[in-house]
């Protein structure tokens, strides 16, 4: 009952025109999918999606040597990498080292280094016990000109520039910063002490040194700064800034607390060891001269870093640019290897076996295909560690396969097969484990292939190869990816199996992943590798999807 | 088998007969022969003698006696087993006795042709048996692991292998001491309790929110549909090394390492993906009129999803909560990452257990593990005709 003289928009009900209301209508429905979706998406991603990212973040991030060093990194920068740093990049060394061994954290950073090139750990550990001694050279000889200056009290009235004083509040924020990096915590609060202004343009380099030492006292020892001492590295700073030319007339109009100790010190100064922190450092250890050494400091200074990626591509960088590692240091090459070849190899072994028993399921009378899939949804719904251990009982010099060949005499008592520990035993312990995976994509494609069509070949003239061949197998050619794909995608990551039976020829590159992780604690290698290796499982992942659909996973 | 025959059944002559009783006689011969010194031996003796117990059975003693000739083979055999291995031997020859016995009447008698159809060539019909047999072979490829667990959990003694005790049944060789040591051992209890209290809660948290959602995908206009299954499907997809490494770093992160709810949330995420997935896969076959009939007969959509909907997707649901909870159940890998010592659950020992070979209690756990799985299956199967009796199609 059409109105062919009606030329306005067909209208809803209400009044309003009915694209628009229709449009709503799908706009709520819409909306209100989304609101009972949201709830596990949101779930999803801050328990699963979240961890995988901070993972990835994790194979690039190298924050801790710009935050342990950050002077030292700064002064690195003008370094042309040939021969020793100048003394600044080593004075920027004893103060970043100083707070570090202070807070604990120099020794992270030697192992953190130290996967780079080994060595630099053992360098940071010594160096870091020698900090206080090389500091206190310096104070004995400045406390025997004047013992004030190893008095807390007299210390913070210095460099707080006396009451009422302009502070400068920027340097007691970045120090705090800093420290804030160091520990990986957040600190707030007053800390009862600022910075003088005025003394921080005299003595730069104590007015930090003090600061740090200031911050550290109450955020971390929670004591009063006033009342304690401050550190060993003040008193090389101060013989430091006191030597700067500049520093002379300065003092000579300074009128804060403290000016008149300071002037009296700088007039005393040649009496004073001059600092030299290259000479102390190179002391404490030899390998502060190898140019090697500065060379990945400076390398790894950047807050991010290719180098994980490159370390788990059997690649390194070098002076002459990114290289690979000589021929006995690469192991992740032949580990991404040997993972692709046996998930290949029970890939292919599942089809073999599972081909069959699809086979036979998708042709027998329902009755008797159901109670075969009993037979495999059994292993499917046994513990997986079930299974592992029954292949390990199985498999074992004095397990049940050596028993039954040697009771049967096909195999000499003394010589047993060794079936274990090697690639051999995980192949097969996958193999069995991962067969469910296969037979039921399989069984769900071949259940669709009428039989006629083989019978229709036969009777064409086909033999019976040609008729599979050419009739049957290319129709059940879309279970076999899909199971392919499934069973390759869970063979690549697997840890367990190749943990308990894959002794250390038959392990996957999911072990080392682990290995990395809760032994080497090398994080940041581990998560390299595993970044590599969960690339390599989307890209099949998204080929499972376009091949077969996720929505199209059937479970037994 | 089926009640009426294809191919009319016809005794074969014995030049067929013999020749394929006497090569399957060999092939044992071989066996037993290699076991006692000499395969040689072995093939001919087996070869003899089962050519002659089926030139008697087939024509001296005739069709009319095949029960009582049947059981005389068995009987035989069970002697000379008992002759050979005592226990053990009779426990086989009662075995091969069945078999022979019924083979040798199955073939003289032609009898494998009658399931199949007559125009079979005899080479498709050899092809046909054998092909039964590599199934069978795969079969017990996959079903013999889990069944020598089990008798080997009733070990008497700490070995992971069976003694010469169990194998002659000697009751002396078979003890409870495993299951015993399972359940009064704190550490294994502990484990069981950890078990029991993570992977239920696990499963709570990945069915609510499953469901929900697995609600919403199946609307019929839902934007970035493809996308959101991707990210809701990925926790089964990532290899679960990277997904605990990832949580292990997280979690220690926001200080959820190492705590029960750091567990209970990573094994919610890994359940999540079965409960999508069967979920969904209920929902297809669900009537969405039904729903508007009982919104038009004035229930409000609460009322409309638990008295209409939620019984009729009930088995879907129930079935993705068994798949969570027996991936919590299970799970091991990311349990040691991302737990503590305090979180040890039964997979957890039975990992630490297997590297470092302590005991076989490990065994009887496993053996009480399968018992569980065959539960789980049963009420799966189950659930799975239920549904498909509710949505009207017949239980396939």
């Amino acid at each position: 009952m059409s109105d062919t003289t009606h030329t306005g928009p067909v209208l809803a009900a209400d009044g309003t025109p009915l694209k628009r209301s229709l449009r709503r209508a799908l706009r709520a429905q819409k909306m209100r999918a989304l609101a009972l979706i949201a709830p596990l998406l949101i779930f999803v991603l801050l328990t699963f999606i979240a961890p995988i990212a901070d993972m990835l973040f994790r194979s690039v991030e190298n924050q801790i040597v710009g935050r342990t060093l950050p002077m030292t990194v700064e002064e690195l920068r003008d370094w042309d990498g040939t021969g020793t740093p100048d003394e600044s990049v080593y004075r920027a060394l004893y103060f970043d080292l100083f707070l570090a061994v202070e807070a604990k954290e120099h020794t992270k950073l030697g192992s953190r280094l130290n996967y780079e090139e080994s060595g630099i750990s053992s360098m940071f550990r010594t160096t870091g016990r020698d900090v206080d001694n090389i500091g206190k050279v310096y104070q004995k000889a400045i406390e025997k000109v004047n013992p004030a200056f190893g008095e807390g009290a007299f210390w913070y009235d210095m460099m707080s520039g006396g009451q009422g004083a302009e502070g400068n509040e920027r340097l007691l924020s970045n120090q705090i910063g800093r420290l804030e990096g160091l520990e990986s915590a957040t600190f707030s609060g007053e800390i009862g002490f600022v910075p003088g202004a005025e003394i921080y343009k005299i003595l730069p380099n104590t007015t930090r040194a003090y600061t740090a030492f200031a911050a550290f006292t109450v955020f971390l020892d929670n004591d009063v700064v006033a009342e304690e001492d401050p550190w060993e590295a003040v008193y090389p700073a101060l013989l430091l800034d006191l030597s700067e030319p500049a520093a002379a007339d300065a003092l000579a109009s300074y009128q804060g607390p403290g000016a008149q100790e300071l002037r009296d010190l700088a007039a005393q100064l040649d009496s004073l060891p001059a600092v030299d922190m290259t000479a102390a450092l190179i002391e404490s250890n030899k390998d502060w001269l190898r140019t090697g050494y500065w060379e990945v400091i400076k390398t790894y200074s950047p807050p991010y870093t290719t180098g994980y990626f490159l370390n788990a591509i059997d690649m390194e960088k070098t002076t002459d640019g990114i290289a690979l590692r000589s021929d006995d240091e690469r192991i992740y090459g032949i580990l991404f290897k040997r993972t692709m070849f046996m998930s290949l190899v029970i890939t292919f072994s599942c089809i073999a076996l599972g081909y069959p028993i699809a086979w036979i399921m998708a042709n027998l009378p329902a009755r008797s295909a159901n109670l075969l899939m009993i037979l495999v949804l059994l292993p499917f719904w046994t513990s997986l560690l079930v299974r592992t251990s029954a292949w390990k009982i199985m498999l074992q010099q004095q397990g049940v396969i050596n028993d039954v060949l040697v009771w049967l005499g096909l195999v000499a008592d003394e010589s047993r097969l060794v079936m274990i520990n090697n690639q051999f035993g995980t192949i097969v312990a996958m193999t069995h484990i991962l067969l469910p995976f296969m037979i039921l994509p399989m069984y769900s494609v071949m259940q669709t292939i009428p039989t006629s069509y083989l019978r229709a070949a036969k009777s064409l003239g086909a033999n019976n190869w040609t008729a599979f061949w050419r009739v049957y197998f290319p129709q059940s050619v879309p279970g076999i990816g899909a199971g392919s794909i499934l069973v390759f995608i869970l063979a690549i990551g697997y840890y367990i199996t190749p943990e308990i039976v894959g002794g250390t020829t038959g392990t996957f590159i999911s072990n080392r992943i682990a290995y990395h992780i809760s032994s080497s604690l090398n994080w940041g290698l581990g998560a390299a590798l595993g970044s590599i290796l969960l690339a390599v499982v989307m890209v099949l992942y998204y080929a499972y999807d376009k091949i077969v659909g996720i929505d199209n996973v059937k479970l037994g | 088998m089926s009640g009426f025959t294809l191919t009319p059944v016809e005794t074969k002559p014995l030049s067929f007969t013999l020749p394929v009783v006497g090569a399957a006689g060999a092939f044992v011969g071989l066996f037993v022969g290699t076991a006692h010194g000499s395969g040689f031996m072995g093939i001919v003796l087996g070869a003899v003698i089962l050519m002659a117990l089926a030139m008697i059975a087939l024509k001296g003693l005739g069709l009319d006696k095949e029960k009582a000739t049947r059981w005389g083979i068995i009987v035989l055999f069970v002697v000379v087993g008992w002759f050979f291995a005592a226990l053990p031997g009779l426990v086989l020859g009662a075995l091969f006795g069945w078999f022979f016995s019924w083979f040798i009447f199955w073939i003289g008698e032609g009898r494998y042709r009658a399931n199949l159809p007559p125009y079979l060539t005899p080479g498709q019909v050899l092809w046909h048996y054998s092909f039964r047999v590599i199934c069978g072979a795969i079969f017990i490829f996959l079903i013999t692991p889990i069944l020598v667990v089990m008798p080997l959990s009733f070990n008497a003694q700490d070995f992971f292998t069976f003694t010469p005790e169990m194998l002659r049944f000697d009751p002396a060789g078979y003890s409870l001491k495993h299951y015993e040591d399972f359940f009064t051992s704190t550490g294994w209890q502990q484990a069981l309790r950890n078990s029991l209290s993570i992977a239920p809660m696990a499963t709570v948290l990945s069915v609510g929110f499953g469901t929900l959602a697995a609600i919403g995908l199946s609307q019929p206009h839902v934007p970035f549909r493809r996308a959101i299954m991707a990210i809701l499907i990925s926790p089964m997809i990532v290899p679960l090394i990277i997904s605990a490494a990832g949580m292990y770093f997280f979690y220690s992160r926001v200080g959820l390492q190492g705590t029960y709810m750091g567990v209970v949330l990573a094994h919610a995420a890994l359940g999540i993906p079965f409960v999508i997935i069967t979920v969904t896969a209920t929902l297809v076959g669900f009537d969405r009129s039904l729903t508007r009939a009982a919104a038009n007969m004035g229930a409000d959509p609460l009322t409309t999803f638990f008295r209409v909907q939620m019984p009729l997707i009930l088995p879907g649901v129930i079935s993705g909560g068994l798949f969570a909870f027996i991936t919590s159940f299970d799970e091991v890998v990311v349990v040691l990452f991302v737990g503590s010592a305090n979180q040890q659950t039964l997979p957890w020992r039975m990992f630490t257990g297997l590297r470092e070979q302590i005991s076989p209690t490990i065994l009887a756990v496993a053996t009480i593990l399968v018992v569980i799985s065959i539960c789980l299956l049963t009420t799966l199967e189950y659930l799975r005709r239920r549904s498909e009796r509710l949505r009207g199609l017949s239980p396939g």
